[in-house]
């Protein structure tokens, strides 16, 4: 089945779950209202973007500069960075230290780009246990179900799932307070902290000054992944620049506003390398994979290249129509949402992924959320664009010309809608049938009722009473 | 071995030759001294140490920190003896420092310090850990650890208690401030392997967002501030 079809059918049967609907709609409502309060706290929240966004322009248009700087700072004071081309080489790289280095368990913190490469699939294949580390991570790692949002990745399961999946795969008891069900995963995951070998985590920024990724957490799942286990591997997008370290004075307050309303998130780690002589502890080896895999396509379109800018803070999921209707997993994709929209094309083929360009309804929610500026929208807009450019629809192409045509008749636009009235009279015999015109629409809509009288022939009417 | 180092910057090299349209503003202030003005834009605290001091405690408020704004040093000893009381503690973790020696060296409990290598599982089986920090911050009521300041990377996120202890010098007003701090302390002799801005303790909203505290670090923060 291609993608889009996939796109249809799961995007259908989402969408019909009105239950679940009401459900993340009721949590997206409750982040709505918090970011609010948290946003009206700053002294100019708009300043503030105008000024993350630029901070973002200035590392990602000299982002060779950049990462070659990060480079020369942390290789200095002992770490080591593999760059990669693509998923392939980032999963070769990590496979081939946890065999040369012996090691027996993984303790994994958030990552995407670790869903983005499908690492755990290929680490388990090798015989390696991997624990997600995460609460959100661990529940989905459980279901064997991707992440429904890449922020709030369970946010679509209630308790009483939760307390029957960990039933079933840790024998715990049922109960049916989020409290208790955090403790058992918290109980579960603390010999992994002290036993695991290697601990894999993400980064939400490259500090080039200085050679440092940060990461931003409320769990403390990473602080704690990042502490014992003797090799640090961090896979890092090679977009997530920033110059300098004080940039963060701006950027961990506003990512921690956009993406869960809080003045700041609970856990802010700066890592620079390896234990350095004189420290208590800390992994022996730091490896940073730094991850192409298509992002340097996105960079080669100007117009587009802002994308890259995302701090996958998850605002523009949180606020956007279509994803509060069809769900994160219908997308089908790592990133949900609309930045997931905007650049899973350019990721993963333009042709076979334009059509979440078009699941939209362009209201812009998501461009008045995006804490770095994004042109969210628009760049749906030119995906639809270039999709077209690229591979024109001449059926389509075709409608159109000859809709253009009818619209100018204004002789056989008038004698053509005298039939509207008997077109509605007979349009319940096919409604939503295959047979009917507008099937797509009146599969879960009702179409609206014609008026009984044309407005040709009212203002006619209306002219003979004037007279 | 560093992979596709060659292929990767020649993509990113060729991508940059045409440059990008901004959708952002020019910043006000030139670029290159972006730091400073970020304090115009960011959530204000007041100049004075009052005000500093009543934001921060507003904040531990929200985000559940017990802050505890303490006349002098026996009497932050003191409330330390009182949640080991209270909490039933076994055992204490801390590091060796002017402030931690001083208010835990009558506490009649056990003691583990971390001091160079460390045997892990018992600093998982202490009930609570003791530490300096850098500063704190009170535009964002964070407390700034690192591994120079507070006995590594692990001491102030396993035990399931962090109490740490500031002087009043250390509480800055925001982060702009605690980022020249580290800057002035580091930036020539080498940063700590390991910094951390530490907002309350551990917590999740996973589950149907309902907040609860300690997901997988502590489950309680105690802030201690001191003359
Ligand atoms: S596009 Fe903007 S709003 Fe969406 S996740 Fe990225 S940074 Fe956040």
């Amino acid at each position: 089945m291609s993608a889009k079809t996939q796109f249809h059918a799961d995007a259908n049967v989402t969408t019909a779950d009105e239950d679940r609907r009401a459900f993340v709609r009721r949590a997206l409502g409750g982040y709505k209202v918090t970011r609010a309060k948290t946003e009206s706290a700053y002294a100019s929240w708009e300043h503030a973007r105008d000024v993350a966004s630029a901070i973002k322009y200035e590392g990602l248009n000299h982002l060779d500069a950049m990462l070659e700087q990060f480079e020369q700072q942390f290789t200095a004071r002992g770490g080591k960075v593999f760059w990669a081309s693509n998923s392939q080489q980032a999963r070769d790289y990590i496979l081939g230290l946890a065999r040369d280095r012996g090691v027996k368990s993984i303790v994994k913190s958030k990552a995407m780009t670790s869903e983005e490469i499908h690492l755990n699939d290929a680490l388990e294949a090798d015989g390696y246990a991997v624990i997600e580390s995460d609460l959100g991570e661990f529940i989905q790692q459980l279901k064997h179900e991707a992440p429904y949002h890449f922020v709030f990745p369970c946010m679509h399961l209630k308790r009483d799932e939760i307390s029957a999946l960990f039933e079933k795969e840790l024998g715990s008891a049922k109960t049916d307070s989020p409290e208790e069900l955090t403790m058992i995963a918290r109980r579960f995951m603390r010999r992994h902290y002290l036993e695991a070998d290697m601990g894999i985590s993400g980064a939400n920024f490259i500090i080039a000054e200085t050679g440092m990724i940060s990461i931003t957490e409320n769990e403390g799942n990473a602080r704690l992944t990042c502490a014992h286990p003797r090799i640090h591997v961090a896979l890092v997008g090679i977009e997530k620049v920033l110059p300098r370290l004080a940039d963060l004075a701006l950027f961990l307050p506003m990512l921690g506003t956009a993406g869960t309303g809080q003045n700041m998130t609970c856990y802010n780690s700066m890592y620079a390398g390896p234990r350095q002589p004189g420290e208590e502890d800390g992994p022996e080896e730091f490896h940073v994979v730094f991850l192409d895999n298509h992002r340097t396509r996105l960079l080669a379109d100007p117009e587009q290249r802002d994308a890259l800018h995302c701090i996958r803070c998850g605002a523009c999921l949180n606020v956007c129509p279509i994803f509060k209707n069809i769900g994160g997993h219908a997308y089908g994709t790592t990133y949900q949402g609309p930045i997931g929209s905007v650049i899973t094309p350019h990721f993963r083929g333009l042709q076979d992924w334009k059509h979440l360009s078009g699941a939209s309804s362009l209201c812009g929610a998501c461009t008045e959320a995006c804490p770095v500026k994004i042109d969210i929208h628009h760049h749906l807009l030119h995906n639809r664009r270039n999709a077209m450019k690229e591979k024109p629809a001449l059926l389509e192409k075709l409608l159109w010309k000859a809709f253009s045509w009818f619209m100018n008749q204004p002789r056989l636009y008038a004698f053509a809608t005298r039939f509207t009235p008997w077109a509605m009279e007979l349009h319940p015999l096919v409604k939503a049938s295959a047979l009917d015109p507008v099937q797509s629409w009146t599969k879960t809509r009702d179409f609206p009722e014609a008026p009984p009288k044309t407005f040709r022939q009212l203002w006619a009417e209306r002219k003979e009473a004037a007279k | 071995m560093s992979g596709d180092r060659t292929a990767i910057l020649g993509r990113i090299r060729e991508a940059l030759r045409v440059p990008a349209p901004r959708h952002h503003e020019k910043p006000p202030a030139p670029a290159t001294t972006v730091t400073a003005p970020f304090r115009e834009w960011l959530p204000p605290v007041g100049p004075s140490h009052g005000d500093r001091v009543a934001v921060f405690a507003r904040l531990s408020d929200v985000l559940k920190t017990e802050f505890i704004d303490c006349p002098d040093l026996a009497a932050a000893a003191q409330h330390l003896a009182q949640l080991a009381e209270t909490n039933g503690w076994q055992k204490l973790a801390l590091h060796p420092g002017a402030l931690t020696d001083a208010v835990a060296k009558s506490l009649p409990i056990a003691q583990l310090r971390i001091d160079g290598d460390y045997d892990k599982n018992a600093l998982e089986a202490c009930d609570a850990g003791l530490t300096e920090c850098e500063c704190l911050v009170a535009q964002t009521g964070s407390v700034c650890v690192t591994t120079r300041s507070s006995g590594g990377r692990a001491l102030s996120v396993l035990p399931p208690h962090h109490i740490a202890i500031a002087s009043r010098a250390q509480l800055l007003p925001d982060l702009t401030a605690a980022y020249e701090l580290l800057a002035q302390k580091y930036a020539a002799s080498g940063y700590p392997s390991f910094m951390c801005f530490i907002g309350g303790p551990s917590r999740t909203g996973d589950i149907e967002r309902i907040l609860v505290l300690g997901a997988h670090g502590p489950k309680k923060l105690t802030v201690l501030l001191v003359p």
